[in-house]
């Protein structure tokens, strides 16, 4: 897991439900683990961060959750508003800016613009020499990105930014936020992904597309909740001759283990597609039989990522 | 909680499929579509989703901005006799819906191009608040219009929030109607005194922190949209006429985690504040506990399997059994808080199947569920799966 974890920047995507922010959560965790001071973004207000550590809303703070290991969810209107601030640093244009009705129409209207000041809150927290006050210095910065789709659209904002703006102060820094998410070696990016076909199918087209569109590096895809493998084909067999002749909840055992033990050569097979159809190293994570996950849930999947 | 598929869409042209990203909505939304045409409807099913998801499920190479047939041999092989129905697929571009729509509803060709060749447009309007999710509606509603079919399926966008589509007509039309515009389009407004080199404060203050080019084409934007508002209006109204019509019916679909429990309960509060028509809720993937449904005790099965299976064997499928039985009680608990939140006996719960689902064979077994008279009959097919 060095590669990815030697990054300062991680984006983890996938398709919707396969478990993203877990993972970003995780890989943050594992990072916090291994001596370095990380920080976990959220970028669509969810506030999983404060389900899973039981705590009040994170909001646009950087909230310490953990030794080494910080939270944030980042709201596009702060992190336009602390844009501003940190570009116009006589008060009174600043004051100007902010009364204007123009500004506030403008910031709310213009199409990308939420996605483009939220990459940059991104880029400012992963700076080694971060310019907002009294700030904390992160080894590494993991994001919670939007779901497939979305993902790589949000990934390509800058540079679709830059091509838009062409000159001036934004295309410039439009630029500047491209370079650095092209950049593989300060910037990573992680898929997640379930063992079933579709999700499967999709995480080679979005590696494909990061690869391809975006132009960012793949450095890892997980294969999250993969079923153990609790039972052999023999057993499988003696169970299925078995089964006929119980009922009750002894049969219903039974089925349940045959079951486990079809899924678990379904997503056997999966697995061999994703590690052929891709080409970023895949790891897999076990599927963890719990009601809900907590933090404690999460640090098992950590410990899991940094072996 | 009996109910079924069939009788929910009783007297419905327009079946709504939302909910949040990775709960089987496109499959869902397929399989819906494939058991009316399996049922003698003419039936097309609309998907946003740019992953080609729908279209891997029915086995169509590709699919474009516009209906294609689904090979009636298909359901042959799946032994059904569909008797006369039909099942249509299409995957929606928003970006090319985008343009007829800007050609249907721009008053004169100069406006039209203005709007086509703005590179704003050109490259961010996908990004445009709502606009996807707009697009869908808009989609569906030109279809509907043509009346070429007896059921519409229309699997949502998916987005992070289930709801962004509820409010996109009304999103869009803020942008278009909205100040900001307004500011633009005024004779002695900001866009002429960006583009004839204005100098007020604000102005230079933006031009500052933006580059004058970004501010030219964004006032072109805005200013482009002008002459559309009328038609956009009219045409935004009555998308949200269908949506509300007692033709329509919204299926909300989740899974049976308790993130996606909550999302549902949510979304089903915001379609009765929004007053549209809820049909009811499919949970997919459920962890069937069969012999709690069954009102079976859970005795010790370790100690009733070990004649038949050695204790090896039967301590790790007794081990395995409680693992599962926990997620199905979990399941269980989250469907009974579901049903108690939303005040429905409309549930519809999908067992989580041991194979994928990549065919119209696949599409056809979650029926089995889907379309099943009643609870009982679930339970009962769940349990010899």
């Amino acid at each position: 897991m060095k590669d990815l974890l030697d990054k300062r920047l991680v984006f983890v995507t996938g398709k919707g439900g396969v478990g993203k922010s877990t993972i970003a959560l995780a890989l943050g965790m594992a990072a916090a683990d291994a001596g370095k001071r990380a920080i976990v973004c959220e970028v669509a207000s969810q506030e999983g961060l404060s389900r899973v550590f039981h705590r009040n809303k994170v909001g646009f703070h950087e909230v310490k959750l953990d030794n080494n290991l910080w939270g944030i969810s980042i709201d596009p209107d702060e992190a336009m508003r602390e844009y501003v601030l940190l570009q116009l640093k006589v008060k009174a244009m600043r004051d100007l800016l902010f009364r204007s009705r123009i500004f506030n129409y403008l910031a709310a209207a213009t199409p990308g613009l939420r996605e483009l000041v939220t990459i940059g809150k991104i880029w400012e927290l992963a700076q080694p020499n971060r310019k907002v006050r009294g700030s904390t210095r992160y080894d590494i910065v993991v994001v919670d990105a939007p779901a497939t789709g979305h993902g790589v659209g949000f990934l390509q904002t800058p540079r679709t930014f830059a091509n838009v703006a062409r000159v001036g102060p934004i295309a410039s820094q439009a630029e500047a936020l491209d370079a650095f998410i092209t950049d593989s070696k300060r910037t990573g990016v992680a898929i997640v992904a379930l063992p079933e076909e579709m999700p499967v199918n999709e995480t080679a087209m979005l590696e494909g597309e990061i690869t391809g569109k975006v132009g960012a590096s793949v450095d890892r895809i997980f294969m999250n909740a993969l079923y153990p493998e609790r039972f052999s084909s023999d057993e499988a067999d003696t169970l299925e001759s078995a089964a006929d002749n119980l009922d009750g909840p002894e049969r219903a055992a039974a089925l349940d283990a045959l079951r486990e033990h079809r899924r678990a050569n379904c997503q056997g097979e999966q697995l061999e597609r994703l590690e052929e159809m891709t080409n970023a190293p895949v790891t897999t994570l076990p599927f963890l039989f719990e009601p809900e996950l907590g933090a404690e849930a999460v640090r098992t999947l950590a410990s899991g990522i940094a072996a | 909680m009996s109910t079924s598929v069939a009788s929910l869409l009783e007297g419905k042209r327009v079946v709504i499929c939302a909910g949040s990203g990775g709960v089987g909505k496109t499959t869902t939304s397929a399989a819906i579509a494939a058991g009316m045409a399996a049922r003698g409807k003419k039936v097309a099913v609309l998907t946003i989703d740019p992953a080609k998801r729908l279209a891997d499920s029915l086995g169509l190479p590709e699919l474009g901005n516009t209906e294609r047939q689904v090979a009636p041999e298909l359901f042959e092989e799946a032994g059904v006799d569909a008797g006369g129905g039909e099942l249509w697929a299409m995957m929606l571009d928003a970006k090319a819906t985008f343009d007829e729509v800007v050609r249907e509803h721009a008053p004169d060709p100069e406006t039209r191009d203005r709007i086509l060749e703005n590179r704003i447009y050109q490259q961010l309007s996908a990004a445009l608040a709502g606009s996807q999710e707009y697009m869908a509606m808009e989609k569906l509603y030109e279809i509907w219009s043509d009346d070429r079919y007896d059921l519409l399926v229309l699997d949502t966008p998916p987005s992070r929030n289930a709801l962004d589509f509820l409010d996109a007509p009304k999103r869009l039309m803020q942008f278009i109607e909205g100040r900001a515009l307004q500011v633009f389009l005024r004779p002695t407004g900001f866009a002429t005194k960006i583009i004839g080199g204005g100098t007020s404060m604000a102005f230079s203050v933006l031009r500052k922190i933006t580059g004058v080019d970004l501010l030219e084409d964004l006032a072109e934007f805005f200013q482009a949209f002008q002459g559309m508002v009328g038609g956009f209006r009219e045409r935004a109204t009555k998308v949200n006429e269908l949506l509300a019509a007692d033709e329509t019916s919204f299926l909300v679909v989740c899974g049976p985690q308790g993130e996606p429990i909550s999302e549902a309960v949510y979304f089903h509060q915001k379609l009765e504040a929004a007053e549209m028509p809820f049909g009811g809720v499919i949970v997919n993937k459920v962890h069937y506990d069969v012999a709690a449904a069954q009102d079976e005790n859970d005795t010790d099965v370790e100690e009733g399997l070990t004649e038949a299976l050695g204790p090896d064997l039967a301590a790790k499928v007794a081990s395995n059994h409680s693992d599962f039985q926990a997620l199905a009680k979990r399941d269980r608990r989250n469907v009974v808080r579901l049903a108690a939140e939303m005040q429905t006996s409309c549930v519809i719960q999908v067992p989580y199947l041991d194979e994928d689902v990549h065919d119209l064979a696949g599409l056809m077994e979650i029926n089995r569920y889907l379309f099943a008279s009643g609870a009982e009959e679930r339970v009962a097919l769940a349990a010899e799966r």
